[in-house]
């Protein structure tokens, strides 16, 4: 495209005095004038881009932050069960050995409390919130707190015998140092129970037994699956890129229809073609009972368990590997190489030495892509992972739809957004998100 | 394939890795590939089943059949059986459970195309101008829809539209769909503002003209391909998505993908494979759109020789 | 057409048209055969008769849902069909309006519906319209010469070979795999009160876990049948007959060992149209239509009037009374499930085993 010179500025003749600060048409300093200008284009700038910044804050900053509070944030144990929790409130901790008996057990005002809020709960019908409440730092007890609050009305003085009676659980040391920390509206069990930890009688926190850990289990499947999954990606996205580099455009753009097809088709298309692919009837095993891999009766099992998730989600995010890829290769001028083994370098030494190099930047870019979006992945496990190859976001899914137990997705959530961020801001600090390129 | 010119000095080592190298890529390409195109040919199988029978390996014309695509049309009808008069298509287009889907996704896609490309084309302007204050951080947030994993927005906003009143209303998905597309409408709009000449526009300005006419005739004109290439972005990330959607629509607000997600989990049969089918030949045509835009931007932009 | 009008009409579109003149009430259930049945006896003559529209939607499990709608304060739903056990607990919960039973009409001869309906079908906030249970199948065509007949066939890999369908909850789960290992059926629940009773059910589905797909909608096992994904997997009884008989998939159901359930149709608090809600709950349940629903699946009806009136499967041969898990051939080794422990224990025992299944 051609342009002409933009005319150049006229300068009023006053303006190059040599015996005054330099002014503008208009007679003020020409730093001052220049100054407000510049402030004036700023303003201009942001009020661009200030409708799409509320949108975006009212719309996802917002809700997200709400949600994040949750973590921290539930009331359900103080709000329906407020006698026994201003008697927290006034009493200190009892520790193990605290108590009027020594055994960390409460005396009778607290059984009264107890009492008089299972009767209320009994009214509102709220037990089963408030144990559920409880049962997420202490199992088993949901049904202490239904059962009882179904006899509450029975329940005379001395309270802390008839609760016993009831149900000598009431007697537990630990319940009633779970009670008080469900007690406060805002903690950080959750969070603990993110990670697989639990406070303990005395309220030093401590890990969970080992036949209930699955958070930090999952996260780990989740990174680790997901390096594996960018890993492949990179393997399969680095000869296929080189190729679409180096051939003439003529070719390479017929070829290019390969990559991005896959990427403009409905991530639950791709999904199905897995899953018709991949079924123990499907077209894989099929083609290979009819070569003769395996017996009609030996079909492979890859759908329903980590293979699955591997599989279709390598294939899925390949593109967002080879896109950037080819871009910074398509870059690098080819003489580099042809010099090299001019000079004596083999095949081997002029790639690892003079080539590969200079491919970092789009092995950066393409890997760091790769591995944030597929520690989010939800879809695609869910319906392809069965159970051994779901990732963390399908246990957030799970508390969210199935057991309810929003504080703690929400904690998830947090840690898995933590985490994203942090890469996020290394691929900015890296490659810098205004280079992301698409088709 | 002889496009990869190999050196006559090449030595036999060399040629067998050559030819190696070029085998591993069309496997490659073959990976990439085979999955979109096998839904094609199963999708008109005349069993219910997923895989190809031995009539249709042999071409037996009695191994294909329309009927899964029939399916598409009848599923969900009052009275699928009755005569196919304008009754029997006025029942379709009004009970159908694929196509109340797909006027769902189209009036969720269009309206939030709209919105996200109104916006972000805006940004993009701002964002694109050399005296943008805090560029960096607000092109974070702003790109940031793009990175979160859907689950976390969904979350987020099945709590926060529950607490507004938005929760199962169009106005709430349309909303949220945009969120989703707008990174993709402000990063292909300022790409084409790279290296965009502002001398233009305060060319035009002493020129005496409005900032509106300077955004019509000069602007806009540079800018439209990354324009469309954005909106489509965001018409397809809103077309595809079913996250969101699974949160907070209420369950007579199916999407197409939404309706998959049923179907892969339940009821799977062809018709889903029909779908699919009919879905990627959607996506070549906006392959090709976009392929079409790209070109014509850089030629105008003087870029590549077209 | 002008601009404004094109305009108005997309608006219209969108915002869902004009006010309507008749009640609209979303209903809720489990999907596939199952809603079609429902769809068919009572949806489509209520419609008839009422003029009203029913809405028909699908869940897994439509408990968890409208837990979820009400705790969050946003209901849609105005009927769910539930299993017991979560009409128990969510009424315990508050989450659901409580249900006058004297609205449900009589038998036909007269006997009041308080008498009418089974022991247990009528609760403070739920009605029941069937009776239903869990059993497993299998793929006839995968077991020649050597089919399984005992719940402890299901669990053994050697003599039975082949991959298994289980639904991914611990309800059910739990039950069958202590029978397997050879717990009485009255003994279960006793055992399940215990965390070693709980340890022992994991410890035998351990057994299996490696050769198991897991599945969530009451469609999938038929598929996973069909697609010879699994060569036997728990279901929901009606869905293999409807599969079996009204497909001619080769499946067969073994009742040793089925837990029975029933489904009862309730009203989550604050649904939109909670009085249209309750009066397509009295006229589903009335004795013609829960007769009519045995004709579409093979679930028994909560009304003892309704139990002469079953007769032919709607494909005009097939007697229904023998595939129904109440026939007196399959009660032998039958549970029934205790509601009581699993509204109790649900979250706690459901949570023991979202940790086993996901490590």
């Amino acid at each position: 495209m051609s342009t002409t010179a933009p005319p150049a500025p006229l300068l009023p003749s006053n303006a190059v005095d040599s015996t005054g600060p330099i002014t503008a048409a208009d007679g003020t300093p020409l730093q001052t004038a220049l100054s407000r200008a510049t402030r004036k284009a700023r303003i201009r700038a942001f009020l661009l881009v200030a409708p799409l910044l509320a949108f975006v804050v009212l719309t996802f900053v917002a809700p997200i932050g709400q949600m994040l509070w949750r973590s921290v944030s539930n009331d359900s144990f103080s709000a329906n069960m407020p006698a026994l929790t201003a008697w927290f409130a006034e009493n200190e901790a009892l520790g193990s050995d605290g108590g009027p008996e020594g055994d960390g057990i409460p005396g009778e005002d607290a059984f009264e409390a107890l009492a008089t809020d299972l009767k209320g709960a009994r009214e509102n019908r709220t037990a089963g919130i408030v144990g559920t409440r409880v049962n997420y730092d202490l199992s088993g007890t949901r049904s202490l707190f239904t059962k009882s609050a179904r006899q509450a009305r029975k329940l005379e003085a001395p309270f802390k015998a008839a609760l016993l009676d009831v149900d000598e659980d009431w007697g537990d040391a630990e319940l009633w140092s779970v009670m008080r920390s469900a007690s406060r509206t805002y903690t950080g069990d959750f969070y603990l129970a993110a990670l697989d930890m639990q406070r303990n009688v005395d309220g030093e926190i401590e890990a969970v037994p080992e036949n209930r850990r699955i958070y930090v289990p999952l996260f780990v499947r989740t990174l680790w699956l997901s390096a594996l999954i960018a890993g492949l990606c990179l393997l399969l996205a680095f000869p296929v890129a080189h190729l679409l580099a180096r051939l003439p455009l003529r070719y390479s753009n017929i070829l290019m229809i390969f990559v991005l097809l896959p990427f403009w088709t409905s991530l639950l298309v791709r999904t199905t073609s897995w899953m018709v692919m991949l079924q123990s009837q499907g077209v894989v095993n099929d083609l290979m009972v009819a070569v003769g891999i395996v017996g009609d009766d030996g079909r492979i099992q890859m759908m329903y368990n980590q293979a699955g998730t591997i599989i279709a989600m390598t294939h899925i995010l390949l593109p967002f590997m080879i896109l950037p890829l080819y871009s910074v290769m398509k870059t690098i001028p080819h003489d580099y190489v042809r010099a090299a083994r001019s000079l004596g370098a083999t095949p081997s030494t002029a790639f690892w030495r003079i080539y590969f190099p200079q491919t970092v930047p789009g092995i950066g870019a393409g890997v760091l892509l790769v591995f944030i979006l597929a520690v989010g992945y939800y879809i695609t496990p869910a319906l392809v992972g069965g159970s051994s190859g779901q990732l963390i976001s399908n246990l957030i899914a799970f508390h969210m739809q199935k057991s309810l137990n929003w504080s703690l997705a929400a904690a998830l959530a947090a840690l898995l957004l933590a985490g994203v961020m942090l890469l996020y801001w290394l691929y900015d600090r890296l490659i810098g998100i205004d280079n992301m390129k698409f088709g | 394939m002889s496009m990869l010119k190999l050196p006559a000095h090449a030595s036999l080592g060399e040629r067998v890795w050559h030819y190696t190298y070029l085998v591993i890529c069309g496997l490659i390409f073959l990976f990439l590939i085979s999955p979109i195109l096998i839904v094609i040919p199963l999708s008109f199988n005349a069993e219910p089943y997923f895989t190809f029978t031995r009539e249709m390996l042999t071409f037996n014309p009695d191994g294909y059949s329309m009927r899964w695509y029939d399916r598409i049309l009848t599923f969900g009808m009052t009275a699928p059986d009755a005569v196919r008069d304008s009754s029997w298509w006025k029942d379709v287009w009004n009970n159908a459970d694929w196509i109340s889907a797909a006027k769902n996704s189209v009036i969720i896609g269009v309206f939030s195309t709209l919105l996200a490309t109104a916006l972000g084309t805006l940004a993009a302007l701002g964002l694109s101008r050399p005296e943008m204050p805090y560029r960096r951080l607000i092109m974070g947030v702003l790109i940031s829809p793009m990175i979160v994993p859907l689950i976390i927005t969904a979350t987020g906003l099945f709590f926060f539209y529950s607490a507004t009143g938005l929760a199962h209303t169009y106005v709430g998905i349309i909303m949220a769909h945009a969120t989703l597309g707008i990174p993709f409408v402000i990063i292909t709009v300022t790409a084409t503002l790279v290296g965009f000449d502002h001398s233009l526009t305060r060319a035009a300005q002493n020129l005496g003209a409005t900032p509106f006419t300077v955004f019509r005739q000069i602007i806009l004109p540079l800018i439209l391909p990354g324009v469309i290439s954005g909106a489509l972005f965001a018409f397809v990330t809103s077309f595809d998505e079913v996250v969101v959607v699974l949160f907070i629509a209420d369950f007579d607000q199916q999407t197409i993908p939404r309706q998959m997600w049923n179907g892969i989990r339940e009821q799977i049969s062809p018709t889903i494979l029909s779908v699919a089918t009919i879905l990627v030949i959607f996506s070549i045509l906006l392959l090709t759109t976009i392929e079409l835009l790209r070109r014509r931007s850089e030629r105008l932009r003087g870029l590549s020789p077209g | 057409m002008n601009r404004q009008a094109v305009i108005a009409g997309a608006i219209a579109l969108v915002f869902g048209g004009a006010a309507q003149a008749a009640d609209e009430i979303t209903v809720m259930s489990w999907g596939g055969a199952y809603t079609k049945s429902q769809v068919e006896a009572y949806h489509k003559p209520w419609m008839a008769e009422t003029g009203n529209v029913v809405n028909s939607v699908d869940s897994d499990n439509p408990a968890t849902p409208i837990k979820a709608q009400v705790e969050a304060g946003n209901v849609s739903i105005d009927v769910a069909d539930v299993e017991y056990s979560d009409a128990i607990r969510l009424c315990d919960e508050g989450l659901l309006e409580e249900i006058d039973t004297s609205m449900l009409p009589a038998a036909p001869d007269g006997t009041p519906a308080e008498e009418d309906f089974i022991d247990g079908a009528l609760t403070d906030c739920a009605v029941a319209n069937i009776v239903w249970s869990t059993v497993y199948a299998y793929d006839t065509t995968k077991f020649e010469g050597n089919a399984p007949t005992t719940i402890a066939d299901f669990f053994d890999l050697e003599g039975f070979p082949g991959k298994r369908g289980l639904r991914k909850s611990a309800k059910a789960n739990l039950e069958m795999a202590l029978m397997a290992d050879g717990v009485a059926p009255d003994e279960v629940y006793d055992m399940l009160e215990s965390e070693e009773g709980v340890e022992r059910a994991l410890a035998k589905l351990d057994t299996i876990k490696s050769e198991v797909v897991w599945w969530e909608a009451g469609a999938q096992p038929p598929q996973l049948l069909a697609d010879g994904e699994v060569a036997m997997s728990t279901a929901y009884n009606g869905r293999i007959f409807n599969a079996a008989i009204g497909e001619g998939q080769p499946f067969e159901i073994v009742w040793d060992g089925q837990i029975l359930d029933f489904d009862l149709f309730v009203v989550p608090k604050g649904a939109p149209n909670a009085e249209a809600a309750m009066d397509f709950i009295a006229f589903a349940t009335d004795t013609q239509r829960l007769a009519d629903q045995a004709s579409w699946i093979s679930y028994g009806p909560a009304r003892k009037s309704s139990g002469e009136l079953v007769g032919l499967f709607n494909d005009g041969k097939t007697e229904m009374a023998p595939h129904m898990p109440t026939a007196e051939a399959n009660l032998a080794g039958a549970l029934v499930n205790n509601f009581e422990f699993w509204a109790d224990r649900d979250t706690e025992i459901s949570e023991r085993f979202n940790a086993w299944l996901n490590i």
